[in-house]
């Protein structure tokens, strides 16, 4: 697919689209549907996108497995780090209330932080996933 | 009691037992875990179905609405969704793994072979 | 519609056709989801159902062979288990309460406080949202724990092989 013309500029118009639909998931996941776990998923569906069509080494240039491999594990600390924050402003462990000036403002700080945390974990697992499958089919 | 006021159960567990009759009678490894995730979707019908309540509108709180359906199993089944595809993923992992030992995802043919190299 | 798609999988014994059935099946159920309200579980149903497990389904396959061998048998046994489950069930139906009833047991409880004062205590009017994230922070918490042990148990599935053949070499 590497060679169709039609594919890779519809491909390289589509992809900012994605991750920008992606983030606009993630951030107004307050007001309208959306979140982190959509969120992640979506961002990981244009990386996955752009492998099929531009091949797996093109996007495993642009994201690499080291940068993934860190998200795995980054979205979970971050969830953890919101949790433990909680605990040293004087609050009980994953309480927002404590996290801005107001309890309102704590909250939306917490929500958003904690969201973030699980976008980036999904997205993470799910092309960890994606990127060894693909590269096992090369493999053989 | 009529028929309508129970027709969502009955959709929900026509499903799944026709997930639960793929894992049961395929042999085929990957059938199968398809098969799950039939059966884990009846389960989200089975959540969400109930939660439902005619006339309200989804759980986003907006002026000019005052009836919502239940937002509780929404945020469970959410969260079910993907650890379902996790799974799947990691059992997807299983298979090719299995079927690089074996050279077969067939199960009676991994059984066979078992037998023959124990 | 959906039942008809589970139908044509059951006896589908092209592998290929039956991914391709069971993203359609996923497409199917995000469209009832969205009839049922549940909006934010219908976007993730065909973000998850029908984009990534059809392309890991369709990975998974390249791996192996396409076609499901033909049974020895008839499936008798595991059908007569199938509807004989499946009778029990609907004869447990007839305890539940009936669909839509704004008496049922799942709105009486910690729903209506959600609804009422999640919005006012959060600032989030996506209700879904601020359970998620703050009500039921540790349920989320913990899930994300186990999508993250997924994927680590992926990359062990996976990887071993590869380096023990880079050794060999």
């Amino acid at each position: 697919m590497k060679d169709d013309v039609v594919l890779r500029v519809v491909a390289k118009l589509l992809v900012p689209f994605i991750l920008l639909f992606a983030l606009y998931v993630q951030f107004h996941g307050d007001f309208g549907p959306g979140g982190g776990f959509q969120a992640g998923v979506i961002i990981a569906a244009a990386v996955i996108f752009y492998a099929i069509i531009f091949g797996l080494p093109t996007a495993r240039s642009v994201v690499p497995d080291w940068l993934v491999e860190a998200m795995v594990a980054a979205g979970v600390l971050l969830y953890l780090g919101v949790g433990l924050a909680g605990i040293l402003l004087g609050g009980n462990y994953l309480d927002y209330f404590v996290l801005g000036a107001t309890p309102v403002a704590g909250q939306h700080r917490g929500i958003f932080w904690v969201e973030a945390g699980v976008a980036v974990t999904v997205s993470g697992v799910m092309l960890k996933t994606f990127y060894m499958f693909a590269a096992r089919a090369r493999d053989k | 009691m009529n028929a309508a006021s129970h027709f969502s159960y009955w959709a929900t567990i026509c499903l799944m037992v026709m997930g639960l009759f793929i894992v049961m009678a395929r042999a085929n490894l990957i059938k199968k875990l398809v098969g799950l995730a039939i059966f884990q979707t009846s389960i989200y019908l089975l959540y969400i179905a109930p939660g439902k309540l005619i006339g309200g509108t989804a759980p986003i709180i907006a002026d000019g609405f005052s009836v919502y359906s239940n937002p509780l199993p929404h945020v469970l089944i959410l969260t079910a969704i993907v650890v379902g595809i996790a799974v799947l993923a990691l059992g997807l992992a299983l298979v090719v793994r299995i079927r690089e030992a074996y050279d077969s995802i067939e199960e009676d043919e991994i059984l066979a072979a078992e037998e023959r190299q124990p | 519609m959906m039942l008809v798609t589970v139908a044509v999988l059951t006896r589908s014994r092209n592998l290929f056709a039956v991914v391709v059935l069971s993203s359609v099946y996923s497409f199917l159920m995000a469209t009832v989801l969205v009839a049922l309200d549940a909006v934010d579980v219908a976007m993730t149903e065909a973000a998850v159902g029908a984009g990534v497990s059809t392309v890991l389904l369709l990975g998974a396959l390249h791996l192996c062979r396409t076609e499901e061998a033909k049974h020895a048998q008839a499936p008798w046994l595991p059908l007569a288990m199938a509807v004989v489950t499946g009778g029990v069930l609907v004869y447990g139906t007839y305890g539940l309460p009936a669909f839509s009833d704004p008496q049922a047991p799942i709105h009486q409880h910690v729903a209506a406080r959600y609804l009422n004062d999640g919005p006012k205590e959060t600032g989030v009017p996506n209700v879904v949202t601020a359970v998620l994230a703050s009500y039921r922070g540790y349920d989320t918490l913990g899930e994300t724990i186990v999508v993250f042990t997924a994927g680590i148990g992926v990359v062990a599935l996976l990887r071993r092989r590869r380096q023990r053949s880079e050794g060999d070499r």
